[in-house]
């Protein structure tokens, strides 16, 4: 094989990996003063699409912008926000800032964590939910505060946990079943 | 040199001042500002944005440092390098901090002492203290720097980080010694245009890695071993090919033969106190006798034999009109890094192997039969100055019919050093002793392989009158010598006018590379070598003294002046006189660029993936 065939291949499947806005997007940074700077929002939109950044994106997103991908994975890696992991169907953010946390957060968390079987950061087996730490999302009249996608739940109690997953398709069974999810390789 | 020989320097000068300056793309303006500062009292006059360090430097003011290094950019990550600046509250680190005029800096002081004791044994804490047992024992700057500052007692104590050693690779990587300096991704991205290192993760759970945590040979990493160079402690060291050699001495039945590169008799006598530049050849072939080793040859043969088949290559594309330039074969990291970043290069490089894979392979072939040898019983160590000359050997191109490879193992020059130490040779004292013939017969032209600039010159030298007919009389070809990153010369080899470029530095390399593939520029011949300086300077070379640094161009020149001393004393100073290649090819290889010699002496390459971003 040609090694001007091997970029071509090897260009072509990066466009494949990623939706065709995102590489229409990054094509059009290119022509910009500092095409690189364009990095974090680039990983931003491919998580926004696939809700977490696989080993094959962060390539695909190396290869056609032509930033080493030690730097890709080393800036998606230094940033909170970016995870490696697949998020669950409903994403549960639960705010442990300090009005939160002394409201009562950690006891919520455990609920969360006893019902779902997972930890932070990780997904439940069927993929329905994944829970995440908050860093005060500003609501602090409403301690504790827990998101379910974009619902906000107020001054939640341990108690209140259960019924708030089930409008969710939580069942207890299930819930029993959870393993944490070992799709950690991303 | 006859008037024949005339040389044209092609804006060499100029040249040479723009590429020379690694990370200025842009000329400083001529007139600089100039501020007065006072270092420990003394007066220092330097140009605006120097730094602290800089300027200490000049008046000879050592400040203790880590993270920082001369040739690299600067990070400030460390904090050992913290003085007094007179009017600011806290200590400033110096290889950051910019002069200003009229400063007053204390460099020196218990309080100084104290907070840079307290830095580097908080790095301490989260580090193996294993000291006795590693490699880098004696040679660790983290080591040096924890008895300089009297780190006697441990006032702290905390969690220490848990990382899996990865040694896939020639270069092995100990993220649990890393002390986060950063030396080893800065070096491979700005100095090797690599960029294989970065910090993955933060804080606590950081670690300098290829993407992904990856391991180094499923990366873009392509051996070169400067980030093991750089390195301050034992995070990046060359994976030790020590075990294999011992086993085969010990074994009765195996013939055990070495072959030691051009570069090693410029740099082994560091290894026992010599000063950089002392050329000792001799002690090293009476050493490696007393180590245990059957035979001792000479990579210069395979260098003399690579010249010969390579102007050959040469001469026949530019006779015939085939696509130019070409462009040396025998820099192993400059192979890997052509494979991964520009395969489109790949029908321009030389087929040639390296001299070291040539003269494994007549070993294991020509040398057997004459010696009346089983070739499977001989064992071929190759001391080399070069770390990615450990994946050469183990390249699938370069394995026998029976599948061992023709190069068994790869010692750099920092593992021989080890080798003779632990069995007791006492280098000092050796008398000298001659290299094995007739695989260890060698002109000159060979010795200089070891220098950036060397492989060119030892071709130019045989091309010269193989196209002219006519004897070289000035064999130094003065042009292209020198450790400039780029440099460029055209040279009329009697009535044509061939454009030669040598770049050592990958990021150098780079600069020709693309004017080779824009058509900026026409060249014929093109040396390249992975290393910053060539061999001399290689991933395996010794540590340097102190008051010298890796990557200091004082140090390459040093060392490639033992190069061009031998080749100076020698009267056999070309490829193609060499007796005993002519020998060879009379009664084995056939012609050059035979049938033969295209089985043993020739290779090929392909395009690798992960590609690496140029």
């Amino acid at each position: 094989m040609s090694p001007e065939m091997l970029l071509e291949i090897e260009q072509e499947k990066a466009r494949a990996v990623l939706p065709e806005d995102i590489v229409r997007y990054i094509e059009d940074v290119q022509g910009h003063k500092h095409p690189e700077s364009y990095l974090i929002p680039v990983l931003h939109k491919v998580q926004d699409h696939f809700g977490y950044l696989a080993r094959e994106q962060m390539d695909a997103v190396s290869v056609l912008m032509q930033v080493p991908a030690a730097k890709v994975t080393g800036v998606a890696s230094f940033y909170h926000f970016f995870t490696f992991t697949p998020k669950g169907e409903h994403r549960i953010s639960l705010c442990m800032g300090t009005a939160c946390f002394v409201k009562g957060a950690d006891r919520v968390l455990d609920k969360l964590k006893e019902l779902l079987a997972i930890d932070v950061g990780q997904t439940t087996e069927d993929g329905l939910f994944s829970i995440d730490m908050a860093r005060c999302v500003g609501a602090c009249a409403l301690a504790p505060v827990m998101l379910v996608d974009e619902a906000v739940y107020a001054e939640v109690k341990p108690g209140q946990v259960a019924k708030i997953l089930s409008s969710y398709g939580y069942s207890a069974k299930k819930g029993r079943e959870a393993r944490p999810a070992g799709r950690a390789g991303a | 040199m006859n008037d024949e020989a005339k040389v044209t320097q092609m804006n060499a000068a100029r040249e040479t001042a723009v590429d020379g300056a690694k990370a200025a793309p842009e000329p400083r303006p001529a007139p600089q500002k100039m501020l007065n500062l006072w270092i420990d009292g003394i007066q220092v006059t330097v140009p605006e944005k120097t730094t602290i360090l800089e300027a200490a430097a000049t008046v000879d003011i050592r400040i203790p440092s880590l993270c920082y290094h001369p040739d690299l950019s600067v990070v400030g990550a460390c904090r050992v390098c913290l003085v007094e600046v007179e009017g600011q509250r806290n200590p400033v680190p110096a290889c950051s901090f910019p002069v200003s005029e009229g400063m007053k800096v204390t460099t020196s002081s218990v309080l100084l002492r104290r907070l840079r004791r307290d830095v580097v044994e908080l790095i301490l804490d989260n580090h193996p203290q294993d000291c006795q047992t590693c490699m880098r024992n004696l040679t660790c700057e983290l080591q040096r720097l924890a008895y300089e500052l009297g780190v006697w007692t441990r006032l702290f104590e905390g969690e220490r980080k848990r990382s899996p050693v990865d040694a896939s690779s020639p270069v092995r990587r100990n993220a649990e010694k890393c002390i986060l300096c950063g030396r080893c991704a800065r070096v491979c991205a700005e100095v090797q245009g690599v960029y294989n290192l970065s910090t993955q993760k933060r804080g606590f759970t950081s670690v300098m890695a290829p993407a992904h945590e990856a391991n180094m040979i499923d990366s873009v990493c392509i051996h070169c071993g400067q980030c093991a160079n750089v390195c301050p402690t034992a995070a990046f060291v060359e994976t030790a090919s020590t075990g294999p050699v011992l086993r085969a001495l010990s074994n009765p039945d195996i013939h055990i033969v070495v072959q030691t590169a051009p570069a090693i008799r410029a740099t082994i006598g560091e290894g026992f106190g010599f000063r950089p530049g002392t050329p000792v050849a001799g002690k090293l072939v009476t050493a490696l006798r007393r180590v245990g080793f059957n035979k001792v040859f000479d990579t210069n043969f395979g260098a003399d034999l690579t010249i010969v088949e390579e102007s050959t290559e040469f001469i026949s594309r530019l006779q015939r009109g085939e696509r130019l330039p070409l462009i040396t074969s025998c820099s192993p990291g400059w192979i890997n890094f052509l494979e991964r970043f520009y395969p489109e290069l790949i029908p321009l490089t030389s087929s040639c192997k390296s001299p070291m894979s040539m003269l494994s392979t007549l070993l294991k072939t020509y040398y057997a039969q004459q010696a009346g040898i089983d070739p499977k019983k001989i064992f071929v160590v190759a001391i080399m100055p070069c770390t990615a000359k450990k994946f050469e050997a183990a390249r699938a191109e370069h394995l026998t019919p029976w599948g061992a490879p023709y190069t068994d193992a790869v010692l750099t020059t920092r593992e021989l050093v080890w080798l003779m130490k632990t069995f007791g040779v006492d280098f000092h004292n050796l008398e000298d002793g001659m290299f094995d013939s007739p695989l260890g017969v060698s002109s000159g032209a060979a010795d200089i392989f070891g220098a950036t600039g060397g492989v060119m010159e030892a071709a130019l030298r045989t091309a010269y009158e193989r196209v002219t007919g006519q004897e070289l009389e000035a064999v130094g070809f003065e042009e292209v010598r020198g450790v400039e990153g780029v440099r460029e010369a055209s040279i009329d080899l009697g009535g044509t006018t061939i454009n030669i470029g040598v770049a050592n530095g990958l990021q150098n390399a780079k600069t020709l590379l693309d004017r080779i593939l824009s058509g900026e520029r026409t060249y014929h011949l093109i040396e390249i070598m992975a290393c910053p300086g060539g061999c001399v300077a290689g991933g395996g070379q010794p540590y340097p003294p102190a008051g010298m640094h890796v990557l200091d161009p004082k140090l390459a020149k040093l060392r490639a002046q033992a190069l061009y001393a031998i080749d100076g004393s020698k009267s056999l100073r070309k490829s193609h006189e060499n007796p005993a290649i002519l020998r060879l090819y009379e009664h084995f290889l056939g012609a050059p660029n035979s049938h033969l010699c295209h089985e043993l002496l020739h290779t090929h390459y392909a395009p690798k993936l992960p590609r690496g971003v140029k």
